[in-house]
C-alpha cells in the first residue's frame, strides 16, 4: 500500500466515523466548533499512525478517545482547564465519562442522540440559510472548505466564512447543543428537512460534465436523510423527503441527453430509471404513509410515485397526481402548485377544466414573469384546438424564459402551430 | 458510486454460525443503514437450491445446483458511498466479524463498483 493508498484508506474511516465523533464531543466540550478542531486534530494523529500500525479495530471509538485526550491536553497547556470545565457546570460528570472503562457502551448509548442534536443546531433556524448549508456539509457530511466552496460555486473564503460565523453565532446566540423541547419539534424538524432538501436541489440542479462534487451533493442529502430516517424513524416526513428524494434521483440516469440538454419528464426513457432508488423510494413512501398522515415532503412523494409507478407517461395516473396537487395546494398554498394542479387536471379531467385553473391564475403578482404560466396556457388551448392564442402564448413564454434550451422549445411548439 | 459487495464463503467449519456472529452482522447491518450507506442487502440460499444458465459451444445449458465450485457466494449488499475505500472499509468490517466470531471460517469479499449515470454522461 502507498502513502496515497493508506491515506484514502484513513479517509475512508473519517467519511463513516467523523460525524458521530464530532457529535460525541460536542456533548462533552459544549461548542461544535471546538468539538470539530478536536475531531480534525484525532484525524491528523490517525493519517500518522495508521498507516504505521494499521486501522484499529474499532476506528470511531479510537478517533473520539483520541479527540477526548487532546481536549485534557489542550485544556491544560492553555490553563483554563478548570475553567472551561467550570463554565460548563460538568465536572464530575465530565471526568466520570472520560473516565469510562468500556467505551463501546458509551458510544452507542449517546451515539443517536448526539448525532440529532448536532444535526438540530447546525440546521438552527437562528441561523442564516448558507450557514446552515455549509455547517451541515462541514459537520454530518464531513465535507472539507473547498469541497463545500466547489459544490456551491463559491470562493474558498465564502464558504469559509460562512462556516465561521455559523460557529460563531452559535456561540454569541449561547445556543445550546440539544433536542428541540416538543413544542418548537415541528418548526425545528422542517428547519432540518428544508436543509437537506436545499442540498439535495443544489445537486440536482447541477448538470452532467460538471465538477463532480455538485451532482454528489445528491447522494449526500439522500444519505443525510437515510441518517435523519434510522434516528427519528418514526416522523412520516422524513420518511416523506427522503421517498422524494430517491424517486427524483432515480429519474437522474435518464434526464440528459447526450448533448447536455434536459429530458422532460413525460419524455424520458424509462428503461434508465434507477430501479433500485425506485423501489426504496417507493418503501419509504409507505412507511410514511403508515406513520400518519402526508406532509407537504410525503404529498411531493406521492404524487413523483405515480410517475414512478407508470411504465409508460400513458399509464400515469393523472387522476391522483390532480387529487395529491390539491391537497398540496391545501397545506401549501402556492401559484406554483395550483399550476402543477392546471396541469395534472388537463391530463386527467380534459383540456378545458385545467385552463379554468390556469386562467385563474393569471392575475398572480408572483407569476408574473413565470414562463411556465403561458407555457402550460398554450399547451392547454392548443389541445383546444384554439391554435392561434396557443402560438401566442408560447411565444409569450420564450420571451420570459431565461434557459436557452426551454426558449427553443417553446419556439418550436409556437412554429408548430402556425 | 454504487459499490456491490459479494461475499463467498471457502471453508467453515461444521454447524450454524454462532448466534454472536449473526447478532453482530444484524447490528453492523443496522449501523450501515443508519449512516446511509447500506441500500440493499440479502443472504442467499444455498446453490442447492438455485440453477445455472449457461451458453457453452453455442448451446443453452440449464442446470440445477449445487454448483460445484470450492466457494459459495452466501451474500451480497449494495453500498452507495463517496469512494472505494469506504466500501472496502465496510466489507473489511463485515468479514472481520466473521474472523472474530466464527473461528475456522474463511472466504473473501468481492467489491466491484456499478456503473452510474456517470459513466454515461456526455464529455465535458
Amino acid at each position: 500500500m502507498t502513502v496515497a493508498d493508506s491515506h484514502r484508506a484513513v479517509e475512508a474511516v473519517w467519511r463513516i466515523e467523523s460525524a458521530r465523533v464530532i457529535a460525541t464531543l460536542a456533548r462533552m466540550v459544549n461548542d461544535i466548533g471546538l468539538a470539530e478542531e478536536l475531531a480534525q486534530d484525532a484525524l491528523v494523529a490517525a493519517l500518522e499512525e495508521w498507516p504505521r500500525n494499521g486501522v484499529p479495530d474499532n476506528p470511531g471509538a479510537w478517533l473520539t478517545l483520541t479527540a477526548k485526550h487532546r481536549a485534557i491536553d489542550q485544556f491544560r497547556r492553555r490553563d483554563t482547564y478548570q475553567r472551561k470545565l467550570q463554565q460548563i457546570g460538568r465536572d464530575m460528570e465530565l471526568r466520570q465519562e472520560w473516565a469510562e472503562a468500556d467505551l463501546d457502551d458509551a458510544l452507542d448509548d449517546h451515539i443517536g442522540d448526539d448525532l440529532l442534536r448536532l444535526i438540530f443546531t447546525a440546521c438552527h433556524p437562528e441561523l442564516p440559510v448558507e450557514g446552515r448549508l455549509a455547517l451541515t456539509l462541514r459537520l454530518l457530511g464531513g465535507l472539507s472548505t473547498a469541497e463545500i466552496a466547489r459544490a456551491f460555486l463559491a470562493p474558498e473564503p465564502t464558504a469559509g466564512q460562512r462556516i465561521s460565523r455559523a460557529k460563531r453565532t452559535l456561540a454569541d446566540k449561547k445556543i445550546a447543543i440539544e433536542l428541540p423541547p416538543p413544542a418548537e419539534l415541528p418548526a425545528r424538524l422542517a428547519s432540518v428537512l428544508e436543509v437537506i432538501y436545499l442540498i439535495f436541489n443544489e445537486g440536482y440542479a447541477a448538470s452532467a460534465g460538471e465538477d463532480w462534487i455538485r451532482p454528489s451533493l445528491c447522494q449526500e442529502a439522500m444519505r443525510l436523510g437515510r441518517v435523519l430516517a434510522g434516528l427519528m424513524p418514526a416522523e412520516p416526513e422524513v420518511h416523506g423527503l427522503l421517498a422524494l428524494m430517491e424517486i427524483q434521483a432515480s429519474r437522474i440516469p435518464a434526464r440528459t441527453a447526450p448533448d447536455g440538454s434536459p429530458i422532460l419528464l413525460l419524455d424520458q426513457d424509462r428503461s434508465r430509471w434507477d430501479r433500485l432508488l425506485v423501489r426504496r423510494g417507493l418503501d419509504g413512501l409507505r412507511r410514511a404513509e403508515q406513520l400518519g398522515t402526508l406532509g407537504p415532503y410525503g404529498l411531493q412523494a406521492a404524487i413523483a410515485a405515480c410517475h414512478a409507478r407508470a411504465l409508460t407517461p400513458q399509464a400515469t395516473d393523472w387522476a391522483r397526481i390532480a387529487a395529491l396537487y390539491r391537497l398540496l395546494a391545501h397545506l401549501t398554498p402556492s401559484p406554483v402548485v395550483e399550476l402543477n394542479r392546471a396541469v395534472a387536471v388537463g391530463m386527467a379531467h380534459g383540456p378545458e377544466r385545467g385552463l379554468e385553473i390556469a386562467d385563474a391564475l393569471l392575475e398572480e403578482r408572483a407569476l408574473r414573469d413565470y414562463a411556465h404560466l403561458p407555457a402550460v396556457r398554450g399547451d392547454l388551448l392548443a389541445r383546444l384546438g384554439r391554435a392561434d392564442e396557443a402560438a401566442a402564448e408560447f411565444r409569450r413564454a420564450a420571451g420570459l424564459t431565461r434557459n436557452a434550451r426551454e426558449r427553443e422549445l417553446f419556439l418550436e411548439r409556437a412554429a408548430g402551430l402556425d | 458510486m454504487r459499490y456491490l459487495v459479494t461475499l463467498k464463503v471457502t471453508a467453515q467449519p461444521d454447524g450454524p454460525p454462532p448466534a454472536d456472529l449473526m447478532e453482530a452482522i444484524m447490528k453492523l447491518g443496522q449501523e450501515a443503514t443508519e449512516s446511509g450507506a447500506l441500500l440493499d442487502t440479502s443472504g442467499l440460499a444455498p446453490s442447492s437450491e438455485g440453477a445455472r444458465v449457461e451458453v457453452s459451444g453455442g448451446r443453452l445449458i440449464v442446470s440445477d445446483g449445487p454448483f460445484a465450485e470450492a466457494k459459495e457466494m452466501i451474500s451480497y449488499a449494495v453500498y452507495e458511498v463517496r469512494s472505494k475505500e469506504e466500501a472496502v472499509e465496510w466489507a473489511s468490517r463485515f468479514v472481520k466479524l466473521h474472523r472474530d466470531l466464527w473461528p475456522g471460517w474463511e472466504g473473501e469479499a468481492d467489491v466491484l463498483r456499478l456503473f452510474g449515470p456517470a459513466d454515461f454522461a456526455p464529455p465535458a
